[in-house]
């Protein structure tokens, strides 16, 4: 099982706490994993990718063992320990303040 | 009993503010969707407890809520707001053109005889139609045919702010967008003309009497009268009194015809309000003092309301969603700040008390007179 942690107002908008598990078949990719994520949660349509392009919105980051991926091609494949769901798949609201 | 609740957008969230028919004892509850901006949220007419919000933020883009229960809960619907066919480009700030991009929703303006009906003004300039409550959308991009490509964003961007429905042709829509003036449609959102003539732009646009390309900040219609329109401009009051075909200037006695709100009491069609601000630089009142000013001649002569309101040293905004007029006997008065603040005037505007001071930032105001 892939664990995912998502921002405060994602979790609040999913109306869950704490990490969300899903269930992703190799390969483990970004896209593969929020896709699951999406399927599951529908609501979270668009507030991570966007619904057209489904490229990452600007301000979203995504962090896993220690490195940001943010820039990885979606298709990439995710750190082994994400796939064995040793590690969690961060998803973040980049630091945007003032 | 008779009431109102009064529906505050925020930088922060939303404020639900009720109360009964005297208007001065208020319960406020919110925020609603903390932590997120909600420019707007409006009641359907025909079915007060069904209401919709724009909430957005820059991390995590647009949502759309609706509830059906006045506000006690809500759900989200849908936030997919999908240009029709290839939308083309605008005019951008360096002169080249720029494609149509979705940012977020500025304006919902419920049906007023459906409420599974309810339109959406989005940024970059469109309009947008949802006829299952929200579920989905659909763009009416013939607006975009009205010379889409001459528009360009404002400094608050290029946003379709103003939504108008006319009460007695459901075919006749008005709609404003910032920097590209006031449009209609006469056949349900098919095809649109720019309603500009009259309008001029003299500090802002090379020619000011251009067909499109005017800073309309907000129009109001008393709905006995849905040809009469009056309209906030970047600078200057304007009216219409034929469904926008020409517009003259009303600004009269003002201290400033900037600003952004425009309202009109909900007994008296003649009677309208605006905030002025002092000028396009410097959005606050003039001389410190937040007035209200009324006119009760349909523009021109207008009388400063300042019963209750501060006289001095107050240097908030009010947006151009953020006055609203209910429909009781007595009819009442309300705006928000961008300091926090939501007045409330239960006797058109005569006498004035706060609601609440301390809100983020209001972007809207909304009323609902309740039975």
């Amino acid at each position: 099982m892939i664990r995912v942690k998502l921002p405060t107002h994602l979790r609040t908008l999913a109306q869950v706490t704490g990490e969300v598990t899903l269930p992703v078949e190799d390969p483990v990719t970004q896209r593969a994993v929020l896709d699951a994520l999406e399927a599951r949660y529908p609501v979270l349509r668009g507030t991570i990718r966007d619904h057209g392009t489904q490229r990452r919105r600007a301000y979203v980051r995504f962090f896993a063992c220690g490195q940001d991926l943010s820039h990885e091609s979606p298709d990439a494949l995710l750190p082994a320990a994400i796939a064995t769901g040793a590690e969690p798949f961060l998803i973040v609201g980049a630091m945007a303040g003032g | 009993m008779t009431g109102v609740r009064v529906l505050v957008g925020t930088r922060k969230g939303a404020f639900i503010l009720t109360a009964d028919g005297k208007r001065e004892q208020w319960e406020i509850s919110g925020p609603h969707f903390a932590g997120w901006e909600v420019y707007h949220l409006k009641g359907s007419p025909v079915d007060p407890n069904r209401l919709y919000a724009s909430q957005s933020t820059g991390w995590f883009g647009q949502l759309i809520q609706r509830s059906d229960d006045g506000g006690q809960t809500w759900e989200p619907v849908g936030n997919e707001f999908v240009y029709d066919g290839v939308p083309g480009t605008h005019q951008w700030y360096d002169g080249t053109q720029h494609p149509w991009e979705f940012k977020r929703v500025w304006h919902l303006e419920p049906s007023l005889t459906d409420p599974d009906t309810v339109y959406a003004g989005v940024e970059d300039a469109a309009l947008f139609r949802s006829r299952d409550g929200g579920k989905t959308w659909q763009e009416l991009p013939g607006l975009r045919h009205a010379k889409g490509h001459l528009w360009q964003p404002g400094a608050g961007g290029m946003c379709l702010h103003t939504i108008v429905l006319d009460p007695n042709d459901p075919n006749r829509i008005f709609v404003a967008i910032s920097a590209a003036g006031a449009f209609r449609t006469d056949d349900g959102g098919a095809t649109w003309q720019p309603i500009n003539r009259g309008l001029q732009s003299g500090y802002e646009l090379p020619d000011p009497s251009a067909e499109v390309g005017h800073c309309v900040h907000s129009i109001a219609m008393h709905p006995s009268r849905p040809d009469v329109l009056f309209m906030q401009k970047h600078w200057d009051v304007m009216r219409s009194d034929n469904a926008g075909e020409l517009w003259h200037e009303i600004s009269g006695n003002l201290p400033s015809d900037f600003g952004f709100p425009i309202a009109v009491h909900a007994h008296e069609p003649e009677t309208i309000y605006v905030v002025p601000i002092k000028s396009d630089s410097e959005h606050y009142p003039p001389d410190g003092k937040l007035r209200v000013y009324r006119s009760r001649t349909g523009g021109n002569e207008w009388e400063a309301l300042t019963n209750g309101l501060p006289q001095s040293d107050c240097y908030v905004n009010v947006l151009r969603d953020a006055v609203a007029v209910d429909s009781l006997a007595s009819c009442g008065i309300y705006f928000g700040t961008s300091g926090g603040q939501v007045y409330a005037s239960p006797d058109s505007g005569d006498t004035w008390t706060t609601i609440v001071r301390d809100l983020p930032a209001v972007l809207s105001v909304e009323v609902q007179t309740l039975p």
